[in-house]
């Protein structure tokens, strides 16, 4: 088991075309950083280059947003789902 | 159970005519809706900003419901290329004002609806103004700056914002601005710079998606009127056609937004600062060596045998749908790599669509040493006005 994430259309592109990936990690933290470096391209779209999130890229742990659970500090565990919003403006 | 945001007894709701009777007669039977119901959507004010992608859809659903007073702002004229989307335009509106397009469609799909058209781009000057009599906000807009100024429009007056947003094969829905709920804000608390994110016109949008998503912001903004159902306050909606699925993911209310948590967005800002376009478009600039050259000028010289090369930096699928002859391929981020491969001695000449990628290639160029080089205003699109009217515009 390991922590499921999911992409949007636009960030699949940079992840080899894949809307779900697997990672695993302690902490969202820790997942982000193993698909950083797993996928190079999307590493900049998914944190700043401190690793911290962007304003303008929300986190879902579960569904709910993880600015309110201890941000990339969140504690995550076996079969959690992370989903992952960029902010788009088309209209 | 959810309350109508319209605030009126029923004894105060307008009355229906014979004809709306018949007309709405599938409401009027729905238990949800009935008489008080449809009084209460022709009652409602409804005010949509935008009438392309995602306005298209909604105006023309919110007419057929039957709302009575629907506003539209919008200050763009029709163009052949919004066709594939704005389905509330039509080929012969092509050239014409959205806003006198959609409202001759509106008047057409249902007469009973009160048209009140604000020809204008909305802006900090004048979105309370124009917002203030309605009872809702439909944000059918297409940048981040619009997209807070109708946040914040609607937070400052507590009037709903129904948003949607759409992006190549994505879309998002939900509810903003009421009076327990998130805002905009509290879920994007700031834009991403400037070119990060592509808009539909640089990045593509797949023509049935803003009907797919207006058409949930007029189920929202009905539901709302009617206070029937759970509506999608504090949640988003992500549509993802591709895959076809349908996610919610639960939006909080952040105590620390600046415009509904702690207050501290007392009026309008600037927008377009807020969101770095200013600085953008001065870096978009790029060095003051980069010579500008229109399409006519450029193809005089090269008749008369001047030796300039051409540089085509758009990507190969733009490439395919046409290209100046004489031209080479050289996509933008591929510029790096190929630099060792142009001639310093020679004039370089680059052209995209519109004039945006080859300037940002021409201050490469610049940057590598060279000394000559000329960007092509307004890319091939104005080559194909000015120059070539058999190349394909897209």
């Amino acid at each position: 088991m390991a922590i499921t994430l999911n992409l949007p259309t636009v960030l699949s592109k940079l992840a080899d075309g894949n809307k779900t990936i697997e990672a695993e990690g302690a902490t969202l933290g820790d997942v982000v950083k193993a698909v950083a470096e797993r996928y190079p391209n999307l590493a900049p779209r998914l944190r700043d280059d401190a690793g911290q999130p962007y304003p303008f890229v929300t986190f879902y742990l579960n569904d709910d947003d993880i600015r309110f659970n201890g941000g990339f500090g969140a504690a995550v565990q076996d079969g959690d789902e992370v989903t992952i919003v960029p902010a788009i403006a088309g209209g | 159970m959810a309350t109508s945001v319209i605030d009126a007894p029923s004894a105060q709701l307008p009355g229906l005519s014979n004809d709306e009777i018949h007309r709405y007669s599938r409401h009027l039977i729905l238990p949800d809706v009935g008489m008080t119901g449809q009084r209460t959507l022709k009652q409602a004010r409804v005010l949509l900003i935008g009438a392309g992608g995602l306005g298209s859809p909604t105006a023309l659903y919110l007419a057929a419901a039957g709302i009575g007073t629907l506003g539209l702002v919008d200050f763009d004229v029709v163009d052949v290329t919004n066709l594939q989307r704005q389905i509330i335009h039509g080929t012969k509106d092509v050239g014409r004002p959205k806003i006198a397009s959609a409202k001759d469609r509106i008047a057409d799909v249902n007469p009973h609806v009160h048209v009140e058209a604000f020809e204008t781009p909305f802006t900090s000057a004048n979105a309370l103004e124009i917002a203030k009599d309605f009872d809702i906000i439909v944000d059918g807009t297409d940048n981040f700056a619009t997209r807070y100024l109708t946040n914040d429009t609607a937070v400052l007056l507590g009037k709903p914002n129904v948003y949607g947003s759409i992006f190549r094969f994505d879309g998002q829905s939900s509810v903003f601005a009421t009076e327990d709920g998130p805002c905009y804000r509290c879920l994007f608390r700031e834009p991403p710079p400037p070119g990060l994110v592509p808009s539909c016109a640089e990045g593509g949008v797949l023509g049935v998606l803003p009907g797919l998503i207006g058409t949930i912001q007029a189920t929202e903004t009905i539901k709302l009127i009617l206070g029937v159902g759970d509506s999608l306050i504090g949640r988003l909606l992500l549509v993802d056609t591709l895959s076809m699925q349908f996610r919610t993911v639960n939006i909080r209310k952040d105590p620390t937004c600046p415009a509904c948590g702690t207050h501290e967005i007392q009026e309008l800002i600037d927008y377009e600062e807020f969101c770095g376009i200013p600085q953008a478009a001065a870096a978009e600039a790029g060095p003051a060596e980069i010579q500008d050259i229109t399409p006519r000028a450029l193809s005089d010289r090269l008749k008369r045998g001047d030796h300039i090369d051409l540089v085509d930096v758009r990507e190969p699928f733009e490439w395919e749908i046409g290209h100046v002859a004489g031209a080479r391929l050289v996509p933008l981020g591929t510029i790096p790599e190929a630099i060792s491969t142009f001639d310093p001695s020679r004039e370089i000449a680059l052209y995209c669509k519109g004039g945006v990628r080859s300037r940002k290639a021409a201050a490469a160029l610049i940057d590598a040493g060279f000394t000559r080089v000329l960007n092509v205003e307004g890319g091939i699109l104005r080559w194909a006005d000015d120059v070539d009217p058999t190349l394909p515009k897209y």
